[in-house]
């Protein structure tokens, strides 16, 4: 038969030692790894198996919509006048839902900024009073067509980007970026903080606001698909795509804008700020995923995103349902002064972009910034690599280079990830677990087993 | 003596890791005993019978990895806890580029390894299953080393392996050879003409490493594990490798190694036998083939006697030239036995400490006739089961690779340390005169055997002036641990090496016989 007349090659999953006779005898071998499976409900990895066909059926046509998706923004405006059931007493915020009596620091800070911020209190005392009077609702950034980095505050009069899967009818909202630093989205509150924001809604937004009408619309899928050419993984770096929003806002910026002064600082704010871009590859990707939700027996993730106390995953074909366990403290790089002990557990919806097939799934595109995965190009790529065993199929538009231009890992399909243990790899940046540092480093994790074992669960017994 | 435990929650560990982490922990200071398992019942009721099973481990679930230490003192024991904490942390090293990339799951392997045509599992039992269902529907042949795998599942894999053409070696499967690599437990023997069908992998290793060492040499090896030729696997593999070795062009001789299948499987052995146009040798110990199955159907009673039969065949020469071979080695080991009794005062009893389990059954064939009942924890004849497999009496000879024996530690070919202790223990039995020893080399076997066992010898020796060791070195020259290096090292200590374990038997048993004359 046809093994005896063939090379044999070896794929040895286990004892690593067998390994040594198939090297000396000049065999070629593989090891893999072997993690357990997510479940020890064996009756239900039969039952999805037994529905295979209809679940990858259904995956495919999710895909189909997720990569069909033609992302672009169109506008900017008020949260208040665009976000879908935005209201003066709501504050949106990043991850599955949460009370405030369990809430993080820095989430806690961020509302409290935000209070502040919307001239509802005016000491951080007040705020946290009214914050935890239940005068103020909070819901996720998610059940709202939005999403935000870190804490992912969003309130009423904060101006948000308005971007639109052309492809269907659906939108995508998240707000003007920050910086680095101290920063309301890592729960910093103090009197700067404020003033920043204030100024990005005085200045900032309106000048962005007519840039962008002026130039009708900006294809951000196809941006997204150059900065990964130049080294972007559109998470923890996002220098390539910020430079490519700048050129394409630039000319529009100083034509709209009637003070150049307040132009060449508009054009400084973004042009200062590696992460600007960050808001919008979140909101293409939330525009993007969204528009592969609904799919009856999709096992395809559509969200995943974390409160900084929880970590929460959303399926295609269970609905708006979210599945949770705890969030986990990255595996980080910190900055001076800081250690792991200072860190708060994963938060942010920026993980959606992991989702659609970036970040840490898109890893290998970004050989400059490796120092977070290990130090070396190879363990980048080894990353993205370990990523197409969980994903339904490969990205159409979004390639990496070094891969002779394979499409990344999109669609993460939680059967694959119960069955063979390997969980999705998100990069991140890393809030002080206190309100008010900010940040203090950035990493990368693999997202915690339970939410995925309870979503495989729930989709597999609802087959 | 106190027994300590902790319960990790949810930590999974390859089983294999863990026995590496129970190796060093037995080797800390003032620590009797200790066990480092995954919480399954299976693990639970093994531990069980070392004593181990506290509370804690009974309450822990199948995910929590559970540590037990018996040790002499406190101190001991927070020792053992500290190195397995440090043991079960150890990072990996990180990948660099060009070095050997490990793949993060059974896709990406496949998609890395262009070609790839066969898997060796070797994890837990309870995962092994569909893990190697993957491996099928991915096009992959299986080795499947990795036991405690259910009845159901080795019946569903290899009815949907025949349905691909594809091979399903194991559970079970300790040893194979395929196109001249080493799969799992397996020698570096020379190349030919033989091609081997084994439901055991010490068998395995035994045949061919004796064909090898006669000149002889094998084109394929297939292993089947053991259950494979009872009634409710049907010798699906067996009968799949038999006809792939018939087509085989390489394939000249075939050689079979199995305990006695059922009946039912047995009539479509020999049926199948019967249509292969090919010289067949089978051992099946502990039984014999009655019927005529044809012409060149050449049956032996050890596996000694098969490897023999086969080398011949394979060089062209008759299967009878083997009963010659066998008869020169046994003229040189009467001029030994004689030698030994007259040292035997007061000692009459030989005690046999396998770690190859198909040799405590090739011994239990061998013996009887020298010694009288042999007793044994693995017996072929129920009648002759050992009451207690650490309180040895009478002759007995025990697999130390039974279950028993092996929760929570490597395989006793790996890790000596618990026949060390019963070589030193039974020496020290004044009506012990016999120690009988396997000693197997090769690929995943301990790398530096003479190390970990001359040590116990020397101290055997000493307690017991009368004493006789006899053992047989199962290896080749072309070994990592060399054959002819192990042998001279034993030679030195003392020990009577024999070139098989039926040889080893028939002078040890001979020397029973003639100190009992006396």
């Amino acid at each position: 038969m046809k093994l005896f007349e063939t090379e044999l090659k070896v794929v040895n999953i286990g004892l690593e030692s067998f390994r040594q006779g198939l090297n000396d005898a000049g065999v070629k071998s593989v090891q893999a790894q072997f993690k357990p499976p997510l479940s020890t409900e064996t009756s239900l990895f039969a039952k999805a198996a037994k529905a295979s066909g209809r679940v990858e059926k259904a995956n495919r046509k999710a895909l189909d919509r997720i990569l069909g998706a033609k992302p672009a923004l169109v506008g900017m405006g008020v949260a208040l006048e665009v976000i879908p059931g935005m209201r003066r007493d709501l504050i949106l915020h990043a991850g599955p839902p949460v009370t405030w009596d369990r809430m993080c620091g820095p989430m806690r800070g961020g509302i409290m900024a935000a209070l502040m911020y919307e001239g509802m209190a005016k000491k951080p005392e007040e705020a946290e009073r009214l914050a935890a009077s239940g005068k103020i609702k909070y819901a996720p950034c998610h059940e709202h067509g939005a999403v935000g980095p870190m804490a992912g505050i969003i309130s009423a009069s904060m101006p948000v980007f308005i971007v639109k899967n052309e492809a269907g009818s659906n939108y995508a909202y998240a707000t003007q970026n920050e910086g680095l630093g101290k920063v309301l989205r890592y729960g910093a509150y103090s009197r700067d903080v404020i003033e920043r924001l204030k100024w990005m809604e005085k200045t900032l937004y309106p000048v962005l606001k007519a840039a962008i009408e002026s130039l009708g619309r900006i294809d951000l899928k196809s941006m997204v698909a150059q900065a990964l050419h130049m080294g972007d993984e559109v998470h923890n770096r996002n220098r390539a795509g910020t430079s490519l929003l700048y050129r394409a806002i630039a000319p529009a910026v100083i034509k709209t804008c009637p003070d150049p002064e307040t132009a060449a600082k508009v054009l400084e704010f973004v042009n200062d700020n590696d992460h600007f871009f960050l808001n919008l590859s979140m909101a293409l990707s939330k525009a993007s995923l969204d528009a592969g939700r609904g799919v009856k027996d999709s096992s395809v993730v559509v969200a995943m995103a974390r409160n900084g106390t929880d970590f929460g995953v959303q399926l295609s074909g269970t609905g708006g349902k979210w599945f949770t366990g705890p969030a986990e403290v990255p595996d980080a790089l910190y900055f001076p002064g800081y250690t792991k002990a200072d860190a708060n557990p994963d938060i942010g919806d920026s993980a959606i972009t992991e989702t659609n097939g970036l970040g840490g799934f898109a890893i290998a595109a970004a050989p400059a910034i490796v120092q977070f995965v290990g130090g070396s190009a190879a363990d980048a790529v080894n990353y993205t690599m370990a990523m197409y065993g969980i994903t339904a199929g490969e990205n159409n538009i979004y390639k990496i280079p070094y891969l002779n231009f394979r499409g990344t890992p999109t669609g993460i399909d939680v059967v694959k990830v119960a069955k063979t243990g390997i969980l999705p790899f998100i990069d991140t940046g890393v809030a002080h677990k206190n309100p008010g540092v900010g940040q203090v480093g950035a990493g990368v994790l693999s997202a915690p087993a339970e939410p995925f074992r309870k979503a495989f669960e729930a989709f597999a017994r609802g087959l | 003596m106190p027994i300590k435990t902790t319960i990790k929650k949810g930590a999974y560990f390859d089983s294999v890791a863990l026995m590496q982490v129970a190796k060093k922990l037995n080797s800390v200071p003032g620590v009797i005993d200790s066990a480092v398992v995954m919480a399954t019942k299976e693990n639970k009721s093994l531990i069980k019978a070392s004593g181990l099973l506290t509370a804690e481990v009974e309450r822990a679930g199948e995910n929590d990895l559970a540590i037990a230490v018996s040790a002499r003192t406190p101190e001991a024991a927070e020792a053992a806890f500290n190195a397995a904490e440090e043991l079960l942390n150890k990072k990996p090293a990180a990948a660099s580029p060009g070095s050997d990339r490990k793949a993060a799951g059974l896709d990406d392997a496949v998609a890395s390894l262009d070609g790839a045509n066969l898997a060796v599992i070797s994890v837990a039992g309870r995962f092994a299953g569909a893990l190697a269902a993957d491996c099928l529907d991915k096009g992959l042949n299986v080795v499947l080393f990795s036991d405690n795998v259910p009845v159901e599942t080795e019946v569903a894999l290899k009815k949907e392996a025949v349905k691909k053409g594809l091979l399903v070696m194991g559970p079970d499967c300790g040893t194979a050879i395929i196109n001249g690599a080493p799969i799992a437990f397996a020698n570096s023997v020379r190349r030919g003409n033989i091609g081997v069908v084994a439901a055991s992998g010490t068998g395995a290793q035994e045949v061919t490493t004796l064909i090898s060492n006669e000149g002889a040499g094998i084109s394929q090896c297939l292993g089947t594990g053991g259950r494979d030729v009872k009634a409710e696997v049907g010798g699906l593999t067996f009968l799949q490798a038999l006809s792939m070795l018939a087509k085989d062009e390489a394939t000249q001789v075939i050689l079979l190694v199995s305990k006695p299948p059922h009946p039912s499987v047995m009539k479509n052995i020999a049926a199948a036998v019967k249509r292969i146009k090919k010289p067949v040798v089978a051992v099946l110990l502990g039984g014999e083939v009655k019927e005529k199955v044809k012409k060149d159907f050449y049956p032996a009673r050890t596996l000694e006697e098969a490897a023999y039969k086969a080398a011949c065949l394979g060089r062209g020469l008759k299967a009878a030239k083997a009963k010659e071979l066998i008869y020169d080695m046994n003229l040189r080991a009467e001029g030994l036995a004689k030698k030994e009794a007259a040292k035997k005062k007061r000692g009459r009893f030989l005690r046999g400490l396998f770690t190859g389990g198909t040799f405590v059954g090739e011994a239990q064939v061998v013996l009887p006739e020298f010694t009288g009942p042999v007793l044994s924890n693995a017996p072929l004849d129920k009648k002759y089961k050992l009451k207690n497999s650490v309180a040895l009496s009478g002759h007995a000879v025990i697999d130390l690779g039974e279950d028993e024996f092996t929760v929570g530690r490597p395989h006793p070919m790996i890790d000596f340390s618990l026949r060390n202790k019963m070589i030193v223990s039974e020496a020290k039995k004044p009506e012990v005169s016999v120690l009988l020893l396997d000693l197997v080399l090769g690929y995943g076997a301990n790398l530096r055997p003479l190390d970990d066992i001359l040590p116990p010898l020397a101290e055997a020796f000493k307690a017991n002036r009368e004493l006789s060791i006899v053992a047989s070195v199962t290896g080749t020259e072309a070994d990592p641990q060399v054959r002819s290096k192990v042998v001279r090292g034993l030679e030195a200590a003392g020990v009577l090496v024999m070139p098989s374990n039926a040889g080893a038997c028939r002078l040890a048993g001979e020397i029973i016989r003639l100190a009992a004359k006396r």
